[in-house]
């Protein structure tokens, strides 16, 4: 197996001016808008866009002198939370940007700037000061429902600021920086073995994912190829995640239904896809196994063996399956999710939706099947039939995805299980070049994307992003003439974690 | 009604523990033990030892000075040698495994979900002294405090600054295996009916607000948890501008559940230790940890 480079950096020649041009033209071309950081180093900052484009993820660099740039949020919609994002944390002015408001610093950030990269943080005297209540949306009659940051049931912390002049939901306002917990600083001076660890907690239900976004990073960079047994391993671990997440999905769905008997079968069905996951690795999110060059040796050839968990997912395909078939003919809930929070296809292409809330409206750039990676290379995965846009539209992916999931996992394990295992891919020793490296590994919520830069073997800079930050942003724009009460359905069909999106 | 049918189909799926044991509560591997003798720790790996985990979680004392034994597990040592005391810290470690991996001779995993305790320094393992009577003193302080709470008990949780997994955990409890119902443990979404404060993450600084209007909001007496080593210590972003070293420095906590993050099982048994609700040892457990039972009945 010949390792494919899925990145490449065109180069850093770019004054502000033409790397804004770069931009423009290439997503004009159909290039994906796939994110926007700074890189804080002691006497410059260097911009970095990142595009994904047919084969490749592309990075477009260029040096900062000046704390300042022109936003690129009026021509790139997308680039509007990235632009909030990099103005908090590394101090940095998109000039002429619609809405500067603080996203992810719980502060009058902009003095406060940690600064990731390898520069001085400047966070002295961050302190809590509460946030004054919205601006944006005002008039007689107006209201304001503010829904968190303490949410009333067992969520994440988020605070929803839903104006309404009534039973209508004209604007909402979200607000994940209640708990942003610094993230890319926390990988900053790791070496590569220690980072994955900080990688999997980005966003902890898609621990998987994330480790597998940041050991493509450094493998990249190391020019490290990944063996079969190894690839299909990483595929074993990443798709039980994602039939949790999609589990995770239906039962919270089924909640906001009041259909207990539903929500109390997906849950019993998503605690098994966990034990069975447990069972492998001794931990209930796959953590611990994904590591830099491979898998960590003593996951190689699990306990209970290959032959048992084939068998035990088989089961559960059955129940999971039968279960689903009965609750896509429930027509109470159907009514709930049909034309709930729809997100036009023209909308979801113009920002690169990413994952099943992308796939729904009819955007599918899925990693695995696009350009594939790690076990996927010798798997086949299928391109799912889109819908309408809507809840049942994203409920439906993921039941395609789910039932991909268990032809993936029964593809892969009988192969694991006629292999012995060689010599385990971790236990190889290797050095890490300095450099820059792009890994993606598509996750339950969608692309997840590592930028690795390692000096000296250690991480500088890891912009570690989430499909959930990517596809938060999108609530704004699904809630328009919906009612009130389609809030947790809506919020339940997009599948998003906070933490990801905190950062 | 299709549903109605459906969920009888399974038979029962709900665990008996704590009424039974449990095999699942049983053997899962929420923590990582100092192995009981450590003859083989030589001066020189003292070093690499120290620099093994992520976390900080494991240190190494010096060894005790001549003519004292040494406390805990680290007993077996053979006499006149001084060695250096290992101890692991099970609210920074995340189990990540790499020691046990690395030093297997020193660490291994160990089975069992019933890793809360009532006080920080109980989450050390390995050559640590020992603390029984002040543990006692806490003990009967707590159980007069859930003295009401014997029936039911409501339990309000707060994220803290989580990676969202230890939301899914304590979701968890209310699918049918765990079923904490069964229990008369419910979860409430007003601080004014809870009894039980369960807090996640590490403590960031935008949630410190919050956490304390939850925390004022409610009745007292109230019954801290801590969940998950983010909450404990910090975990991996101890170091944080944005953290705390776990919510400890903002609150007053009566319960630490270590895990990253904590299981299910681990979770329960935090719930029915802050209420002394944990059954005596089951007949086929020896394990110390279990021994918490004053309140069983
Ligand atoms: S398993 Fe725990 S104690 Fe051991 S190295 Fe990992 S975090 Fe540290």
């Amino acid at each position: 197996m010949t390792a494919r480079p899925i990145s490449r950096d065109v180069g850093k020649s770019h004054d502000v001016g033409s790397w804004r041009a770069d931009i423009f033209e290439r997503v004009a071309n159909d290039a994906r808008f796939a994110g926007l950081f700074a890189t804080s180093r002691d006497t410059s900052t260097t911009l970095t866009a990142v595009l994904v484009e047919a084969e490749k993820v592309i990075a477009v660099d260029t040096d900062l002198t000046e704390d300042h740039y022109r936003s690129l949020t009026e021509r790139v919609p997308a680039a509007f939370w990235y632009e909030r994002a990099l103005h908090e944390l590394s101090g940095i002015t998109p000039l002429g940007h619609p809405r500067l408001d603080p996203l992810l610093l719980p502060s009058e950030a902009t003095t406060h700037p940690p600064r990731p990269g390898g520069a001085p943080a400047r966070t002295e005297g961050l302190t809590p000061a509460e946030l004054k209540g919205p601006t944006d949306v005002s008039g007689y009659g107006m209201f304001t429902i503010p829904h968190g940051p303490v949410r009333s049931g067992v969520f994440e912390s988020v605070e929803y600021l839903i104006e309404t002049p009534g039973e209508d939901i004209p604007h909402l306002n979200i607000r994940p920086h209640y708990k942003h917990r610094g993230i890319a600083k926390a990988f900053e001076g790791l070496t590569v073995d220690d980072g994955v660890l900080v990688a999997e907690r980005v966003e902890g239900i898609s621990g998987v994912a994330h480790a597998l976004a940041f050991c493509h990073a450094v493998e990249a960079l190391a020019g490290l190829t990944i063996d079969e047994h190894t690839g299909l391993v990483r595929v074993v671990y990443a798709e039980l995640e994602r039939i949790a997440n999609h589990l995770d999905v239906a039962m919270r769905l089924c909640d906001a239904a009041g259909l207990a008997v539903a929500t109390a079968r997906f849950g019993w069905h998503k605690e098994r896809v966990m034990r069975l996951t447990s069972g492998l690795c001794g931990s209930r999110f796959g953590r611990g196994v994904i590591v830099p060059g491979g898998v960590a040796s003593r996951h190689a050839q699990p306990e209970p063996g290959w032959a048992q968990l084939d068998h035990d997912l088989m089961r559960l395909r059955r129940d999971v399956e039968a279960d689903a078939r009965v609750l896509m003919r429930t027509a109470s809930f159907l009514d709930r999710l049909r034309t709930t929070g729809i997100l036009q296809p023209d909308l979801a292409r113009r920002w690169g939706a990413l994952g099943p809330v992308g796939r729904a409206s009819g955007v599918d750039d899925d990693h695995r099947r696009v350009r594939p990676y790690d076990g996927y290379r010798q798997l086949d995965v299928p391109a799912v039939d889109s819908g309408a846009g809507d809840a049942q539209a994203r409920l439906a992916v993921r039941w395609q995805e789910i039932s991909a999931a268990f032809d993936l996992l029964h593809a892969a394990i009988p192969t694991l299980a006629g292999q012995p295992v060689a010599a385990p891919a971790a236990t190889r020793a290797f050095t890490v070049p300095d450099g820059r490296g792009f890994g993606v590994a598509e996750a339950a919520q969608g692309e997840a994307l590592h930028s690795v830069e390692i000096r000296d073997g250690l991480v500088v800079r890891c912009f570690a992003r989430s499909a959930s930050l990517h596809n938060l942003a999108l609530f704004h724009d699904v809630f328009h003439g919906d009612i009130f009460t389609d809030f947790p359905f809506i919020e339940a069909s997009f599948g998003l974690s906070i933490a990801g999106a905190a950062m | 009604m299709p549903w109605v049918t459906r969920g009888l189909r399974n038979g029962v799926v709900t665990s008996r523990w704590p009424r039974h044991a449990d095999d699942y509560f049983d053997t899962f591997p929420a923590a990582v033990d100092v192995n009981p003798d450590p003859s083989v720790l030589s001066l020189e790996s003292v070093e690499e030892i120290d620099g093994l985990c992520p976390t900080g979680a494991i240190t190494i004392a010096d060894p005790p000075p001549d003519g004292t034994t040494n406390g805990g597990t680290n007993g077996g040592a053979s006499c006149g040698q001084r060695l250096p005391q290992v101890r692991l810290d099970r609210g920074r470690c995340i189990l990540c495994g790499r020691c046990v991996a690395q030093r297997p001779d020193l660490f291994s995993w160990a089975p069992g979900s019933d890793t809360a305790r009532l006080e920080r320094d109980q989450l050390v393992v390995g050559s640590v002294p020992d603390t029984e009577d002040n543990l006692r003193a806490v003990q009967a302080e707590l159980a007069r405090r859930v003295r009401s709470l014997r029936r039911s008990v409501h339990i309000r949780h707060v994220d803290a600054g989580s990676d969202g997994s230890d939301e899914w955990e304590i979701q968890a409890l209310m699918n049918p295996v765990y079923d904490v119902h069964r229990l008369g443990i419910f979860f409430t979404a007003s601080p004014r009916h809870a009894d039980i404060l369960l807090v996640t993450g590490i403590g960031s600084v935008g949630m410190l607000a919050p956490l304390q209007r939850t925390r004022q909001a409610m009745p007292d007496p109230v019954v801290v948890i801590a969940a998950g080593v983010e909450a404990i210590s910090g975990g991996l972003l101890r170091t944080s501008y944005i953290g705390r070293a776990g919510i400890g420095e903002v609150l007053d906590v009566d319960i630490w559940v270590p895990g990253s993050p904590a299981s299910p099982f681990s979770l329960l048994h935090a719930i029915l230790l802050a209420l002394g609700r944990l059954p005596a040892v089951h007949p086929q457990d020896t394990r110390a940890g279990g021994k918490a039972d004053e309140g069983s009945g």
